[in-house]
């Protein structure tokens, strides 16, 4: 579904992903995922962990971090609604690390009403939650902003989303 | 459901932890929290004092990054429920060195006893196995519980067993409350099991 021929940012993800040792990757799907969770399930050294909802990253990536590995958690825009208070109270009240990657819905050329009000909170919402939030809406700036975002996550202890436009993901076509 | 559960909930989590060598424990807020803090305070408990539904998923990212350890989840019925979906997680990864033990006393035991929907028609152990966890049963002796216990330390899991206890809340015990000091001492006495 990608429209930005000119750069396979995904396959740039998960190299960054690999090299600062990232070894859970659990995710709820989403279209603009759907290479990058290939790429981590195809990866001998790192697990991939499909999650019934989104709230269980947050009790996986804590797990994982007293166990010493780091981890990635990939997930739309809606997803980030149900996990708030996990975020919350695990993540948040135990200043563990967390490094979100959540692509995009309800903004720039969204054709689907329903995704309008959800897509509109989740800066605010997870602004308010303490992260910090960073967007990006092209190819060629993906990886220097996973790679300064993730690196920052486990250097910091801090928590971390990096929203993936569908600008950069392109609109989903309805028709 | 069937005859009125009698075994004591300190009694059973003393049992689980008895002589618990390297097992590493994620409790549950409320209940289990004061329960395991009962049995003696150890830095290899995580204590969760807040995010209702997430102990299975904690000791399954633990279970996952430490292979070596048995990882024991020990939490009530009502945060079970809340996170049941992560049963169906847990099964898809299947970590042979993960037990998961619900307090089962078919109560909210912590928020004034309402009942669960333990207490109506559901039956978790059932649910754990239709997951996909096979080792899954309902344990209503302290025989059962001393059974699994060691079961569970010999044999690869996924684990899981609802323990029925009687409703009786059994007040609280306190281990520390600050989540940043519980997941540091956790780490470092992992650390130090490992350097030894
Ligand atoms: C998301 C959320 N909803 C509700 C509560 C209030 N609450 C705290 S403990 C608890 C009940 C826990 O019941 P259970 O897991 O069965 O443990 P018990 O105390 O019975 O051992 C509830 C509902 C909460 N802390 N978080
Ligand atoms: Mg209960």
């Amino acid at each position: 579904m990608s429209n930005s021929t000119e750069f396979d940012w995904p396959a740039a993800i998960h190299r960054v992903f690999k090299q600062q040792g990232v070894r859970q990757v659990a995710y709820v799907p989403d279209a603009g995922h759907r290479r990058l969770i290939e790429l981590c399930r195809a990866d001998d050294e790192m697990r991939a962990v499909p999650l019934t909802t989104e709230e269980e990253g947050m009790g996986v990536l804590a797990g994982a971090w007293l166990g010493g590995e780091r981890g990635a958690l990939l997930m739309q825009s809606s997803g980030v609604g149900n996990c708030i208070n996990a975020i919350a109270s695990l993540t948040r009240a135990c200043q563990f690390p967390l490094f979100m990657l959540v692509t995009m819905r309800g903004e720039w050329g969204e054709g689907n009403p329903w995704q309008i009000p959800m897509g509109r909170a989740v800066q605010p919402v997870l602004e308010t939650l303490g992260l910090r939030v960073t967007s990006v809406a092209q190819a060629d700036d993906v990886e220097s902003t996973v790679s300064a975002m993730l690196g920052m996550t486990y250097t910091t202890d801090s928590a971390n989303a990096v929203l993936l436009s569908q600008r950069l993901l392109g609109a989903k076509a309805f028709q | 459901m069937t005859a009125t559960p009698t075994l004591e909930r300190r009694a059973v989590v003393d049992a689980l932890l008895d002589e618990r060598g390297d097992l590493l424990v994620v409790t549950g807020l409320g209940g289990t929290t004061w329960d395991v803090a009962a049995s003696g305070d150890d830095p290899r408990n995580f204590y969760l004092w807040g995010g209702m539904g997430t102990a299975v998923s904690v000791g399954l990212g633990l279970a996952l990054a430490q292979p070596r350890h048995r990882v024991l989840v020990i939490t009530g019925d009502g945060e079970m429920l809340m996170g049941v979906g992560s049963l169906a997680t847990v099964a898809a990864q299947a970590p042979g060195n993960l037990a998961i033990a619900v307090i089962d006393n078919e109560r909210y035991g912590e928020t004034g006893g309402q009942l669960t929907h333990t207490a109506f028609a559901s039956d978790l152990a059932a649910m754990a196995r239709g997951a996909g966890i096979t080792h899954s049963a309902t344990l209503t002796t302290l025989a059962e519980v001393r059974a699994f216990r060691a079961h569970f330390t010999r044999v690869a899991g996924p684990h899981f067993a609802v323990i029925k206890v009687a409703s009786a809340n059994a007040g609280m015990v306190l281990p520390p409350r600050d989540g940043v000091l519980i997941k540091h001492r956790f780490k470092a006495a992992l650390a130090a099991g490992q350097r030894s």
